[in-house]
């Protein structure tokens, strides 16, 4: 394995790279909430037995 | 810190730029088709899944159909950039970096497949995951670059999403399931030719062995031709088993003819060869339009009939 590089500097992102990261980190923050909300939801819908029924059982 | 110059030959990725990778258009028809099949399931076999199950299942799909799209367009980066119609895709423009496009289709198709089978059953789920297989894998990886029968096959990708809707209400695959995964199967193929036979050149500059390129536009014409008949059969035969009714019946068979009869109109012209006239190539361009309001249309009609419970078998309508 090399050694680091004493003298890298990584790279500055701009200020319209670092709004696109951040709006990017904001929309995965919120679909992973969705996603686990929407678990917990069918999680308590096959616990209650009513995913799947004949024609007019709910 | 240095001031190190900032390097920026990319411009940042927007949210459209993610969306695009999903491949939107194909997921609204793949999505359509599939609640499709959940609804005449629903119709058919007397069950009805939970609304919010329903939706969840739908959804899944949606994630399935991105995560294929998003899968393709990693794979396919450097062809992409080649040709003028994909040369803007996310990828090509330098939007999104090709592993994290990858990264997004591995991490949806398990997070599709996953939810499909907490929303539905283990048959929908394993069907989902194999049509994201077939098309990310198999259409993608092989069949594309290796025959001009990769639309043929690779079709049997999009045909999946009305038997994977069936299959998360009943947790079967009966053969009137069968029958909604035919109609798109027979209908891929004069679907893409009739755009292909426009973008030729685009595949023959990246060897993509497309029928056009590799059989010339003459065949291709006939073989759209074979196959829009085939295809009007296979319509024909929801209504032996009752699956589709009279409105299906009257939509499917007039809008068959009209397919029939673009196509037969196509086979006439050059469309697609060197010396082809505008009005040829527009008439290739037309079809391909009318291929796409044609599939929406006929599913349409069967959806109003089982949502609305308007099917009215065609035997009893004879009798």
């Amino acid at each position: 394995m090399s050694e680091p590089d004493p003298d890298f500097e990584p790279r500055q992102l701009t200020p319209e790279e670092l709004k696109a990261r951040k709006r990017r980190n904001l929309w995965l923050g919120l679909s992973l909430f969705a996603f686990v909300v929407a678990i917990l939801i069918i999680t308590m819908i096959r616990i209650s037995g009513t995913g799947a029924v004949p024609r007019g059982g709910f | 810190m240095t001031d190190q110059p900032i390097i920026s030959d990319v411009r940042p990725a927007t949210a459209g730029d993610y969306v695009q990778l999903l491949k939107p258009r194909i997921m609204l028809l793949v999505v359509f088709t599939a609640f499709v099949g959940l609804v005449a399931a629903e119709s058919v076999s007397g069950i009805a899944m939970h609304p919010f199950m329903a939706a969840m299942a739908t959804l899944a799909v949606a994630l399935g159909s991105g995560a294929a799209g998003a899968i393709n367009m990693w794979y396919d980066s450097d062809i992409d950039a080649q040709m003028t119609r994909t040369a803007t895709r996310p990828i090509p423009s330098g939007a999104v970096p090709r592993e994290e496009a990858l990264s997004l289709g591995l991490i949806l198709s398990a997070a599709s497949v996953m939810l499909m089978w907490l929303a539905s059953n283990w048959l929908a789920a394993a069907l989902l995951a194999f049509s994201i297989v077939y098309y990310g894998v198999i259409y993608t990886m092989w069949l594309k670059r290796a025959t001009p029968q990769n639309i043929v096959i690779g079709g049997g990708a999009g045909a999946f999403p009305p038997v994977i809707g069936w299959a998360a209400v009943t947790g079967t695959v009966p053969q009137d399931a069968w029958i909604l995964f035919a109609i798109i199967f027979m209908w891929t193929p004069p679907h893409f030719w009739a755009l292909s036979l426009l973008a030729h050149k685009e595949y023959e500059k990246v060897s993509v062995p497309m029928l056009p390129v590799t059989h010339g536009a003459a065949v291709t014409r006939r073989q759209i031709m074979v196959y829009t008949l085939v295809l009007f059969a296979t319509t024909m035969l929801p209504l032996v088993t009752g699956l589709g009714g009279v409105i299906y019946g009257a939509t499917a068979g007039l809008l068959g003819l009209g397919f029939i009869a673009l196509s037969g109109r196509l086979l006439m012209t050059r469309a697609g060869e060197a010396d082809a006239t505008p009005t040829e190539n527009k008439l290739a361009a037309g079809t391909f339009a009318f291929s796409i309001f044609y599939l929406f249309a006929i599913y349409a009609a069967l959806l109003v009939e089982h949502l609305f419970g308007l099917s009215i078998p065609v035997s009893e309508l004879l009798a």
